[in-house]
């Protein structure tokens, strides 16, 4: 079975040796790296998606015209997506906040000292 | 006269940026892989976005035609291209090796027109400065990558390499009154460019182990700027302008 393809793409792939096992070649198959992106200076990185690359400087190139392009962009990073360190997402119970602790909530105390504020300047 | 040789100078850079737009994005849908398809097209756009400003300072200062008119409508031997950016995209590495010499001729080009004494030329030199670093960090970064890569990869790039650099001597093929555009200070000559250029590309080759041609026994391909032309430009005027030419006075 011949399937030459006009993509290069298709043809790595060799679908036409179905017997023959297949072997990956050293630098065929590339990483996939993390993309932040930084929208002025000073600003916090923030993650918008990933790009496939050989190699990290390729990551960049490749990045700044996936995502540096369209909004306003002064900086970007990537990370090998395999170098990044996550929890399973099956220990998502972990994160589950009791009910009874809602007074650990950082917020809660921001608005109640907007609220006094108010109060205070209300008062005769 | 001076502004003659100002025109003649604008257009022969604007023609380089519109024909290789034109052709680069023939590689549109058939990148190697889907980021850099995205990625050389978007370039190849921004060539057009240079041709298309370099027609408008000819239309607005030097009494050109309308843009359009004069990228659409010219006859061959009025385009002043040189013989590299009308050759077919052949194979990506080709393709490529052309990119990045090219590229990094404009980035001496655009970067001594800072200096210009004709200010739309310093505006616009100053506007494209860093479209034009990431073009060719684009370009070095998969030089020094397939180079790195060995084999085959490497065997092709030297190939490339041997095969565009007549062509790309090219692009410095003198115009006819350099002299006066130096002493006016409009910018430094061809001679000065290639020079800059031939420090500029050495300094990637070198770190990519390719063996660039000697300059001293290389025969670059001239006859472009005179309007004399390879086989390959006038098919691709013809796909280029050809809903255009449907009607020519259409408001798009």
């Amino acid at each position: 079975m011949n399937n030459q393809s006009f993509d290069p793409r298709v043809n790595r792939l060799k679908l036409g040796n179905a017997d023959e096992p297949i072997k990956v070649e050293e630098g065929e198959n590339w990483n996939s790296y993390e993309v932040f992106h930084q929208e002025k200076r000073g600003a916090h990185h923030e993650h918008v998606g990933c790009v496939h690359a050989p190699d990290p400087q390729m990551a960049l190139v490749f990045a700044k015209e996936q995502f540096g392009r369209r909004k306003k962009c002064v900086n970007l990073w990537v990370v090998r997506s395999a170098d990044i360190l996550a929890f399973d997402a099956e220990d998502e119970d972990m994160f589950a906040n009791n009910q009874e602790k809602t007074y650990r909530d950082a917020s809660g105390f921001k608005v109640m000292e907007k609220i006094n504020k108010v109060k205070g300047s209300k008062a005769p | 006269m001076m502004k003659n040789a100002i025109a003649e100078l604008i257009t022969k850079m604007a023609d380089d940026e519109l024909i290789l737009g034109h052709r680069n994005s023939e590689w549109t849908g058939l990148g190697p892989v889907m980021e850099e398809d995205i990625a050389f097209s978007s370039m190849a756009q921004d060539k057009i976005g240079h041709a298309w400003a370099l027609y408008r300072i000819l239309q607005e200062q030097l009494d050109g035609e309308d843009p359009d008119q004069f990228a659409f409508m010219r006859a061959e031997q009025d385009f002043k291209c040189c013989h590299l950016v009308e050759m077919p995209i052949g194979t990506y590495d080709f393709s490529l090796m052309r990119h990045f010499l090219f590229d990094h001729a404009e980035a001496v080009r655009y970067d001594s027109l800072q200096q210009s004494s004709f200010e739309p030329l310093q505006q616009l030199s100053r506007k494209l400065k860093g479209e034009l670093k990431y073009h060719t960090l684009h370009a070095d970064a998969w030089i020094l990558q397939l180079c790195k890569a060995g084999g085959e990869s490497y065997e092709r790039m030297q190939a490339a390499l041997d095969q565009c650099f007549p062509l790309a001597a090219g692009i410095f093929e003198p115009g006819n009154d350099e002299q006066g555009l130096i002493n006016a200070g409009i910018y430094p000559g061809e001679q000065a460019l290639y020079q800059r250029w031939l420090d500029a590309v050495n300094t990637v080759l070198v770190k990519a182990s390719l063996n660039m041609p000697d300059p001293a026994t290389l025969i670059p391909q001239y006859g472009g700027r005179k309007g004399n032309h390879t086989p390959h430009l006038q098919p691709l005027l013809q796909e280029m302008g050809e809903v255009f030419r449907l009607d020519p006075t259409a408001r798009w």
